[in-house]
């Protein structure tokens, strides 16, 4: 977890790309939940953020 | 033998286009092969994502061309967003989403560890198997629209033959609480053996020194199988899931053909009601925002799926 929250800090791709993936996941999760509209409204939102972020950070150094 | 055929090529070479490239550079020469593959990519994907993406951001309408065209903001977005037939579309993609992969991939995977013990008549097998998968999705609905007729459709009478219900008692296709199952098992049928694929290769790809080493340690076929061939055929598996998962999210022909999205919406995919809103409602403005958004979604997904790619191409 150390290791994780120091490679966030010193920006480092791995842990920056797993941010990026949960992201995501989150976002396309809350897209095709059947449980609270206000979830799927933010969804979009989400996946956006995520996605930009992995290109983003596809680019930070391993 | 790469100077002979230098030598050759710089021979072949007509003198005066020889006479013009003198003195150009490696690089120039590489951009002028590359230059019309990029040019393409810019007007077949890169141009009409930025025009969806303007689109989007308007209220503009195909059949009313020369309506004024105004900028809404993300108004699109706000309305699809909180939508609640938007939403429902989106969970009945869901339910169409996991169900055939959950599907897919037991079953496709079942079967590769069956195809890949060795007994007479394993190629034959492999190939039947493959076969639906090699047939055209509109050909596919079509013949099991009649398959699921309740009158005459054979799937009818097999269930018929295994439960003891009358044929004609139930429709798979007319039915609100069957039809988004007929969906999935017609794609389950066509595209298990995709899966079944990806998972042999997976399978095949370890190494039988391993199985060796194994049975000398008398480690049971059940210990092998969690200790040895699951967890080295796990990478491809999530290929599998990757790439069932972005193709189903995409999902129109075959649910078009078999059920148009009905009874109902009850298996109105994403990819239908868009169709419908972009070329029956002429939302032109709304539906970009909507293709936008599962352009985003497929994109974010498509990245996780090169990640892993990666990952499966580093062991």
């Amino acid at each position: 977890m150390s290791n994780f929250i120091r490679g966030l800090m010193r920006l480092r791709r791995g842990p920056w790309e797993m941010v990026a993936t949960i992201l995501i996941a989150a976002g396309v999760v809350m897209l095709m939940q059947p449980l609270a509209l206000v979830l799927f409204t933010y969804s979009f939102l989400v996946t956006l953020v995520g996605t930009v972020l992995f290109i983003i950070v596809s680019h930070f150094p391993e | 033998m790469h100077d002979d055929l230098a030598q050759r090529v710089a021979a072949a070479t007509p003198p005066a286009l020889a006479r013009r490239l003198r003195g150009v550079s490696d690089r120039t020469i590489a951009w002028l092969f590359v230059t019309p593959t990029i040019l393409l990519l810019l007007a077949v994907n890169i141009f009409p994502l930025n025009w969806t993406i303007r689109l989007s951001l308007t209220n503009f309408r195909t059949n009313r061309p020369n309506n004024p065209v105004e900028f809404v903001g993300i108004e699109n977005y706000r309305k699809i967003l909180t939508n609640p037939d938007t939403w429902a579309s989106l969970q009945a993609t869901a339910h169409f989403l996991i169900w055939t992969i959950v599907l897919q991939v037991l079953i496709g995977f079942a079967l590769a560890y069956l195809i890949n013990k060795k007994f007479r008549g394993n190629d034959l097998w492999t190939t039947l198997i493959v076969l639906p998968m090699m047939l055209s999705p509109a050909v596919v609905g079509n013949f099991w629209t009649f398959l699921y007729q309740p009158q005459i459709g054979l799937f009818n009478y097999f269930v018929a033959f295994l439960t003891g219900a009358d044929p004609a008692s139930f429709s798979m296709i007319g039915e609100v609480s069957l039809a988004p199952w007929a969906i999935i098992i017609v794609d389950t049928w066509m595209w298990t053996p995709f899966v079944m694929l990806i998972c042999l290769a997976g399978l095949r790809s370890i190494p039988p020194s391993i199985y060796e080493a194994a049975e000398c340690d008398r480690a049971s076929k059940w210990r092998q199988f969690w200790t040895i061939t699951l967890p080295m055929a796990l990478p491809f598996l999530m290929l599998a899931v990757l790439f069932r998962g972005i193709e189903n999210f995409k999902m129109f022909d075959l649910v078009v053909q078999l059920t148009g999205g009905g009874p109902g919406a009850t298996t109105q995919l994403t990819s239908i009601d868009l169709k419908r809103e972009a070329f029956e409602k002429w939302r032109t403005g709304f539906a970009s925002a909507y293709a936008v958004i599962l352009f985003v979604t497929v994109f974010g997904l498509a990245s996780i799926y090169v990640k892993a790619l990666n990952k499966v191409k580093d062991r």
